[in-house]
């Protein structure tokens, strides 16, 4: 099952590679990574999107939590969460019916046309995992030549109920 | 303004900056005050200033110098092993580090606490390929609980701090402080370590009343119980916790390769140790337990064999200091995360009065067990037997030697037929199975211990990847025996090519070998070698007498098989007794 791992890391050289090397050394498997800021500046927050059964998301998440300088590991998939990921995708369309339907897609999608040549467009789209590959697999036919994914950030969803916000 | 000048007056002038301290009187003053007497340590030109200042400082911390720096961590890992202590260790840069990983990575996998600070090439030469550069935090990264590439000296005395609570907290390893040479020289203003606080403190987990009482609950109830103890007790100081719960409840006990001497070996509750080559009675316990009570182990493979057949009866109660290691290679069916020591003594507060008539049935078993496969081997009038050299050895060491070993035949010998009847009485490479260790390994152990008779059991295949420390033993005058179990072979190796690939001996023979006799007294130590079963008594005997360091070359049978054995991987009940 795919699991999103939100790990908070000191915000020091090197401990990123500490997180990484040790999912290859355990054989455990990134599919994808994106690492930012959090809202203390000294601690960084690295989201990890990866598969495994129970047991073995269980062995990362203690095995990332024994690294002196992570201070939390959190399964973000255990608990209602948003995912969010970035794709910027160039697409070769000339003016024309080319250009229009991308154009379409983009307004169906509600992603953004960021630069434009005679030739290409580079478009921005953001959204789930699922709405991300599947604008993708539209524009394909049309003639897509380049792509770049930022990978996944999440954040667990606020709760609902009022009781639950006054506690 | 009055007030301002006040609080100029109370900030205290800073010193000027050829009065500060340089980062490597930093280190050493940061050492001192972690109680460091003891440095283990090759010398080299990224260290230079570090060497300065240790010679400085050497009323205070004496420094010993090996002769290769794989030697030198397995000293610190003795000195460790046999205090509880934190061994620290120098190196330089480079090939200076690289020699040192061997042993990094042995603390690792055997959980022993030592700080390795290694020189770097100065910050503004680290990436560009500079003579003698290795990028150490990376080479080690896998293998430590924590690294350091110092940036800045003011850093160093936190740095330290923090390095040696990692070091010996939790489950303790090895720590490697990486230091820039311009930062071992630069001066910078003193930060008193009275004031350095860890930014990140590691929280010891605390099992709750409920979880201990239900541990008990089932411990008391099982019919079939065996408690399987690991280094975990050693490194707990949980011997005399373990002693009075099994007792309590006339409980069989195992100890693993790491927990030998956690449990006294002569107790008749102990089973002998268990796994690959331990005894039929252990492994046939665990294989027909209801109830296995896991103290201070990792379910490593060399223990559990196959494990869909390992304890295939029994509820599993997990204890240990590291939430990783629950759940990693056997699913619980209680985990209880906190050390080993506290939670026995959470369980012996719990426990009424037992009689200790408890498991009749069970003992009854296990007594058949081991009545019917005794550890046995065949005796010889014409060879010496090696399992003879260790039963000869603990006969005339009254059982009291602390005994250190490499890797291989010898060691399990060892373990099967030396009795271990206190903690830290045997120190060897369990997890990473390092050839090489027993020699440095009983240095470390014996400066620790001046008192102590420390005797390295080697193979000849062992003895000759660190014998060079033969020198250093002579020179700070560490008066231990080396019993080099001599069979031309690498033994182990060679068992399993005559079990599991038809007798093709593929480069295991190693009878080319330096006269060990000659060798020990090229060194400065004293030769004995003994090849007949009649004269091994009088031999031994001389060579325990003697004063310094004393060498004995014993010629075993060349083809020796270490039994029982449960072939890797092979269910335990498929263990083979004899050949």
């Amino acid at each position: 099952m795919r699991h999103t791992l939100s790990i908070i890391v000191a915000d020091e050289p090197g401990e990123l590679s500490r997180i990484v090397g040790l999912f290859s050394a355990r054989g455990f498997n990134i599919e994808t990574i994106s690492v930012g800021e959090s809202l203390d500046p000294r601690w960084s927050r690295v989201t990890i999107v990866t598969r495994g059964d129970e047991r073995t998301i269980q062995q990362i998440v203690k095995q990332c939590e024994r690294l002196a300088r992570v201070r939390e590991v959190q399964d973000v998939t255990t608990r209602p969460h948003i995912e969010r990921e970035m794709a910027l995708i160039t697409v070769s369309a000339k003016a024309g019916d080319e250009r229009q339907e991308v154009l379409s897609l983009v307004n169906v999608f509600r992603a953004k046309v960021v630069d434009i040549s005679h030739t290409q467009l580079i478009v921005e789209a953001s959204g789930n995992k699922e709405k991300v590959d599947t604008f993708i697999e539209l524009l394909r036919p049309i003639g897509v030549t380049d792509i770049t994914r930022t990978g996944h950030i999440a954040i667990n969803r606020l709760a609902a109920r009022a009781d639950a916000n006054a506690a | 303004m009055i007030a301002q000048q006040e609080i100029n007056n109370r900030v205290a002038t800073p010193p000027a900056p050829d009065e500060m301290p340089t980062g490597a009187e930093m280190l050493i003053q940061a050492l001192v005050h972690e109680g460091v007497d003891t440095i283990f340590g090759y010398p080299g030109g990224a260290v230079l200033h570090i060497y300065d200042e240790l010679w400085r400082a050497r009323d205070r911390i004496t420094h010993y110098l090996v002769r290769h720096e794989q030697g030198a961590v397995h000293m610190a890992e003795g000195y460790a092993r046999a205090t509880g202590r934190v061994g620290v260790v120098l190196v330089t840069s480079g090939p200076g580090a690289t020699n040192a990983v061997t042993g990094i990575a042995n603390a690792y996998m055997d959980s022993t606490p030592i700080v390795v600070i290694t020189g770097q090439v100065p910050k503004h030469l680290i990436g560009t390929d500079a003579f003698q550069e290795v990028d150490t935090v990376g080479i080690t990264r896998p293998c430590v609980k924590h690294n350091y590439l110092v940036r800045e000296a003011r850093d160093l005395p936190a740095i330290v701090r923090e390095a040696f609570h990692l070091a010996r907290s939790g489950r303790p390893g090895p720590v490697v402080i990486d230091i820039p040479k311009d930062v071992s020289a630069a001066r910078s203003n003193y930060s008193r370590l009275d004031h350095v606080s860890f930014p990140f403190s590691t929280q010891l987990a605390h099992v709750d009343h409920d979880s201990a009482r239900e541990a008990v609950r089932q411990i008391v109830n099982a019919k079939r119980p065996v408690l399987y103890v690991g280094g975990g007790i050693v490194n707990s100081g949980a011997v005399d916790s373990l002693l009075s719960f099994a007792e309590l409840l006339h409980l069989p006990v195992t100890p693993t390769l790491m927990g030998l001497g956690g449990f006294p070996s002569s107790h008749p509750l102990c089973l002998g140790m268990l796994g690959m080559h331990g005894t039929y009675a252990a492994n046939m316990a665990v294989s027909e337990s209801d109830l296995l009570v896991a103290l201070g182990v990792r379910f490593d493979d060399r223990v559990t064999g196959k494990l869909a057949t390992f304890a295939p009866h029994a509820r599993v109660i997990h204890v240990d200091i590291d939430p990783a290691n629950i759940g990693k290679n056997v699913t619980p069916t209680l985990a209880l995360t906190g050390d080993v020591g506290q939670v026995l003594n959470q369980f012996l507060s719990i426990l009424e009065q037992q009689s200790e008539e408890r498991l009749g049935l069970w003992w009854d078993q296990i007594r058949r067990w081991q009545l019917s496969q005794p550890l046995r081997f065949s005796g010889s009038q014409s060879q010496i037997k090696p399992q003879t050299v260790i039963r000869e050895l603990h006969r005339l060491t009254n059982g009291q030697a602390l005994v250190t070993t490499d890797v291989g035949q010898h060691q399990m010998w060892v373990a099967q037929f030396y009795p271990f009847i206190r903690p830290r009485q045997l120190i060897t490479s369990g997890g990473l199975g390092t050839m090489g260790f027993g020699l440095p390994a009983a240095l470390g152990a014996q400066l620790a211990l001046p008192n102590q008779l420390v005797v390295a059991v080697v193979g000849d295949g062992g003895f000759q990847m660190t014998n060079q420390e033969l020198a250093t033993a002579v020179q700070y005058d560490l008066p231990v025996k080396v019993l080099i179990m001599n069979n031309g072979y690498l033994g182990m190796v060679r068992q399993w090519q005559e079990m599991f690939y038809d007798r093709t001996y593929s480069e295991v023979d190693i009878s080319v070998a330096p006269d060990f006799v000659k060798l020990a007294e090229a060194y400065g130590a004293a030769g004995f070698r003994v090849k007949r079963p009649a004269e091994l008594r009088e031999v031994m005997e001389a060579w325990l007498r003697y004063e310094g360091v004393a060498v004995m070359d014993v010629v075993v049978a060349k083809e020796e098989n270490v039994f029982p054995m449960v072939p890797a991987g092979a269910d335990a009940r498929e263990m083979i007794t004899q050949a």
